[in-house]
């Protein structure tokens, strides 16, 4: 276990220096003089020259790359041309907001996703399955960004049941984690029910009715473990989907967090905060993958680490 | 965005029924037989109604729009310059410029359309050579293959093509370029794990014996077997592809004004969502029409070519 869980430590190293290398190309070998870029459209020619020295772009690709992932390795991500501020700070200051958001948002599609996944597997081919499966469908295929208007319309400004915007406690986070928790847990739904279609035929579940157990007991505590296994996998690969998704829905409502930072930055052609944010998060997406993977043979002791 | 890529599917093979037909004969009575498990699914028909529609709208849509979608009416602001809801001139209303919502709606077709197709070729030509090579020949250049991938997986879609379009400027080619960097990992993936199954089976090994070539083995053997996968995956993932699209442009990265985008019109839309809540309702309707057309037809080609396929 140990030592499966140090290799995979290293290849996601291996990983974030690809995703590093990624992140250096977007930036370097690209047309255009990276300098001017990252000077902005306003700056001096002296201020492009500081730049130019700043980030060694005097030598070869090889050794600009060595003195950025220099920098990179002290947690020096540059700063921002708009506010002059460091950009790990930056980031790191707003991703509480973000990763509050997430976890909401990730609860919501939980909450929303298994029940429906269990209704809808446990009485198969009904009426309420099908209603069921059409909501999911539903979920499934609408923008998250049209949602997300559509219950600030209704559920914030017709009905008056939440505030319109801004950022704060359990009421401000509602909308955008029922938004994000409405699409995905749409999704969930859908594994989750075709996963307890298949359990609930295999010949463990047979015996443990014909042992007398209840119908509930049988689906909640034999079924329903086996059947999540495949959600929980499938959780760890949404992970980029989940972010993705917080990104556009932290736009939609206004919420602080590094998604609206991000798209700010875009729209200012603020290029050291836009890098930083598509480092940082793919970092964090691949610390989430690893902890999955992790913890993944904790719930099914039938895997066995083999990669 | 990626949520619906399910990988594992099987292509088609019913040997054990056909030993007496040849390859060709049994490969066409398996379409066959596709098609007609296709042509009873009732959801994958709707699907198939929904695209055909969407498509003819795309082709057609300057004939059958009633107005010039950048035309600023003036009958189409009230009296004090506000849009209008709805009036027989006007069916789904205007945006604030006066502009009809509708023709605007039904040009927007050709954008998501354009934009989904494209790119998601692309990004199939892409993932089908990698995975080709990474799955056929493996070795070195297949492991770096992979670990490119790895590479991709990594980063979040959104955040990703946000960040290419700062540093590549937005327009509708440069657009279906990114979406097609962002998705081909995925699609890469799947293919290299279609190419690794049938890489094993015996007709392989027996044409290898009979010393045919690795280019006629993936030409004659191996391509053809990957058909109903690519077929699935583009269907299915045209809906994703639509969807980033919008995603793009209802942040200001994508199409540009003024033609006339969903996405975009969401987000001219969205600013006004108390006033005039129909400049973000109808775009968004459509957009999802669109995708769940696709998304039906995807599902309902899967079920038809492996019937076998776990269900989602």
């Amino acid at each position: 276990m140990v030592a499966y869980a140090a290799r995979r430590l290293l290849w996601m190293l291996v990983v974030l220096l690809g995703v590093s290398v990624v992140t250096f190309c977007m930036l370097y070998v690209i047309p255009g003089d990276p300098a001017r870029l990252l000077a902005g459209p306003s700056a001096s020619p002296q201020a492009i020259a500081n730049i130019r020295h700043h980030l060694g772009l005097e030598g070869s690709l090889a050794s600009r790359y060595g003195l950025w992932l220099w920098h990179l390795a002290h947690g020096d991500l540059g700063t921002s041309f708009k506010y002059q501020v460091p950009v790990l700070d930056s980031i790191l200051q707003r991703l509480p907001a973000t990763a509050f958001l997430a976890g909401a948002g990730l609860l919501c599609e939980l909450l929303i996703g298994i029940p429906i996944g269990i209704i809808a597997a446990v009485r198969p081919y009904t009426w309420l399955d099908r209603c069921l499966t059409l909501f999911s469908l539903l979920g499934v295929t609408a923008p998250s960004f049209w949602l997300g208007l559509l219950l600030l319309y209704w559920v914030a400004f017709r009905w008056h049941l939440v505030p319109l915007g801004g950022y704060g406690g359990l009421d401000h986070v509602l909308l955008p984690a029922l938004t994000i928790g409405l699409a995905g847990g749409a999704w969930y739904a859908r594994l989750l029910r075709a996963g307890m279609l298949d359990t609930l035929q295999s010949d463990f579940i047979r015996t443990a009715r014909a042992k007398g157990l209840s119908g509930r007991r049988v689906v909640l505590r034999h079924a329903l473990p086996n059947a999540l296994l495949p959600v929980v996998t499938q959780i760890g690969l949404d992970m980029g989907s989940l972010l993705s998704g917080v990104l556009i829905v932290e736009v939609v409502f206004g919420w602080p967090g590094v998604g609206n930072w991000a798209w700010t930055a875009v729209q200012n052609l603020d290029y050291p905060v836009v890098l930083g944010t598509v480092l940082v998060s793919a970092v964090a997406i691949s610390l989430c993958n690893l902890a999955v993977d992790l913890i993944y043979p904790l719930l099914d002791p039938r895997v066995e680490h083999e990669d | 965005m990626a949520r619906r890529i399910v990988a594992g599917l099987h292509t088609p093979s019913h040997r054990e029924d056909s030993e007496e037909l040849s390859a060709a004969q049994q490969g066409q009575a398996e379409w066959r037989l596709a098609l007609r498990r296709l042509r009873r699914n009732p959801m994958a028909m709707v699907g198939l109604t929904l695209v055909v529609f969407l498509v003819a709208l795309a082709i057609v849509g300057p004939l059958l729009a009633p107005h010039d979608p950048n035309m600023q009416f003036d009958a189409g602001l009230d009296d004090n310059g506000n849009p209008i809801a709805y009036s027989p001139h006007f069916l789904l209303g205007t945006d604030t410029l006066g502009r009809d919502q509708l023709s605007r709606i039904i040009y927007g077709a050709r954008i998501s359309l354009t934009a989904g197709v494209l790119a998601n070729g692309l990004a199939m030509a892409v993932g089908l050579a990698v995975g080709l090579v990474a799955g056929y020949w493996g070795g070195w250049i297949g492991a770096l293959l992979m670990r490119l991938t790895d590479v991709m997986l990594a980063f979040p879609g959104l955040v990703f093509a946000m960040a290419l379009v700062t540093v590549l400027g937005p327009s509708l080619q440069t657009i279906i370029v990114i979406i097609a960097a962002t998705v081909w990992s995925s699609m890469a993936r799947i293919i290299r794990a279609q190419v690794l199954s049938i890489k094993r089976r015996d007709y392989i090994e027996a044409a290898r014996a009979l010393g045919v070539s690795d280019t006629g083995i993936l030409v004659r053997h191996v391509l053809p077997q990957l058909v109903g996968v690519v077929i699935v995956y583009l269907t299915l993932n045209i809906a994703g592809t639509i969807l980033l699209e919008a995603g793009l442009s209802y942040l200001g990265l994508g199409i540009q004004v003024p033609t006339s985008d969903w996405g975009a019109m969401l987000s001219g839309g969205q600013s006004y969502f108390q006033s005039a809540p129909w400049l973000f309702l109808y775009p968004g309707l459509a957009l999802m029409i669109t995708v769940l057309g696709f998304n039906l037809l995807g599902d309902g080609l899967r079920d038809a070519i492996d019937p076998r396929a776990q269900r989602r």
